[in-house]
């Protein structure tokens, strides 16, 4: 068997970047807007979930219900919940860039834009929220 | 005299060649059980594209690269292939438009099962497209020697979508095509909206009974890679919009 020819692949020299895989797939602000809203709505059916269930407990006993809320008066979950409204936040906002996207032809040229105001907007939501939040987080 | 220089450095900038490095992922089902990279060096313009790359690689370093191209002009839509991590021809896309300093990653389109190196199975792809019934339903009869009569506005309202070469540059960048390869894909809802938004058409509402599937439009979650990948420059959204805004309406 000849040891090299046109039609045999010789073993590869390796690249220093080995990815196996293929690369990631760089789309634009469609595409990670989408990805953000996906991320944050799955985190918010968690939420929802485990909300559900605490809110529930009432029912069950009084008592139990308070020593789980009792539970969330802590820093760490103080910074929970503001991750909590970032996330909901951004997926109230860009799900009306969304509708406006599919029914209106302007938003549909235009989303880009549209993505960048979902950003602003996100911004000055969380910079309205997060320091007054904080405040009663940690004053207590 | 600062004009002479300028002349010059233009020159000098079209005709200087500098090394380009490729990174090309390879798959041979006869070798290898997994894809994987393979680099080379190749001599190159500004002024060449990604394709010839490919052609010299092939016909003066290694035979063996595998990949599909016809015309080479934009226009066939067989070499559409993941450059830099994007949906583009290789025959449209300048080494000028690219980043040289890095090497550049060519690897075949994403979601259609690979065969060899650059060339994917076309087949999933051309059946949804064939399921949309691309092509012209009409119960009215043209008068004898004369054509069907449409006006500019009503050929208009379609002629986005006729500029659809097949290259599957959209289908494959679809973030939900490559995990739902039952999804019809942007490419067969580009098609069907060609025909669907057509005066001269009469089974617009076949077509739309057929988009309106859990398979179908309803599965565009609008991440806008498919209008950005196109080689033509369709606004593939926008017509996937357009085609869902009609279902509802129940025509077009």
């Amino acid at each position: 068997m000849p040891e090299t020819s046109a039609g045999t692949l010789t073993a590869p020299t390796k690249p220093e970047k080995q990815r196996p895989g293929g690369t990631l797939y760089r789309g634009r602000e469609g595409m990670w807007s989408w990805v953000l809203h996906r991320i944050t709505g799955v985190a918010i059916f968690f939420f929802l979930l485990v909300h559900i269930l605490d809110t529930a407990l009432v029912r069950v006993s009084p008592e139990a219900y308070n020593a789980v809320i009792g539970t969330y008066q802590t820093p760490i979950m103080g910074l929970g919940e503001v991750a909590l409204v970032g996330a909901i936040v951004f997926h109230a906002f860009n799900g009306l860039r969304i509708i406006l996207v599919d029914f209106w032809a302007w938003a549909t040229r235009h989303q880009k834009v549209l993505f960048y105001i979902v950003v602003g907007l996100w911004v000055v939501t969380m910079i309205a929220f997060v320091p007054r939040h904080l405040i009663n987080v940690f004053s207590h | 005299m600062s004009t002479a220089t300028l002349e010059a450095k233009q020159t000098d900038a079209t005709t200087q060649s500098f090394t380009v490095t490729f990174l090309i992922r390879r798959f041979d089902p006869d070798i290898d059980t997994e894809p994987r990279w393979q680099d080379f060096d190749v001599e190159m313009y500004a002024t060449d594209r990604v394709l010839d790359a490919l052609h010299k690689i092939k016909w003066e370093q290694d035979g063996s690269l595998t990949f599909r191209r016809s015309c080479a002009h934009g226009i066939c839509g067989s070499d559409a292939m993941r450059i830099n991590g994007r949906n583009r021809l290789a025959c449209k896309t300048l080494i000028k438009d690219l980043d040289i300093s890095k090497p550049i990653y060519v690897e075949a389109i994403k979601g259609l099962p690979l065969e060899k190196d650059l060339i994917v199975d076309m087949e999933p792809f051309f059946a949804s497209f064939r399921d949309v019934q691309p092509f012209l339903i009409a119960n009215s009869k043209a008068e004898p020697g004369k054509e069907r009569v449409q006006s500019v506005a009503e050929r208009e309202r379609f002629d986005d979508t006729t500029k659809c070469i097949l290259c599957a540059a959209c289908t494959s960048s679809c973030p939900v095509f490559w995990t739902d390869g039952q999804y019809f894909g942007p490419a067969a809802i580009v098609n069907a909206h060609r025909f669907i938004f057509d005066s001269r058409d009469d089974a617009a509402s076949v077509r739309l009974d057929i988009l309106n599937d859990k398979e179908g439009v309803w599965r565009c979650r609008t991440t806008f890679n498919c209008t950005e990948a196109c080689p033509r420059g369709i606004e593939v959204t926008k017509a996937i919009a357009e085609v869902k805004q009609a279902i509802m309406r129940g025509k077009p």
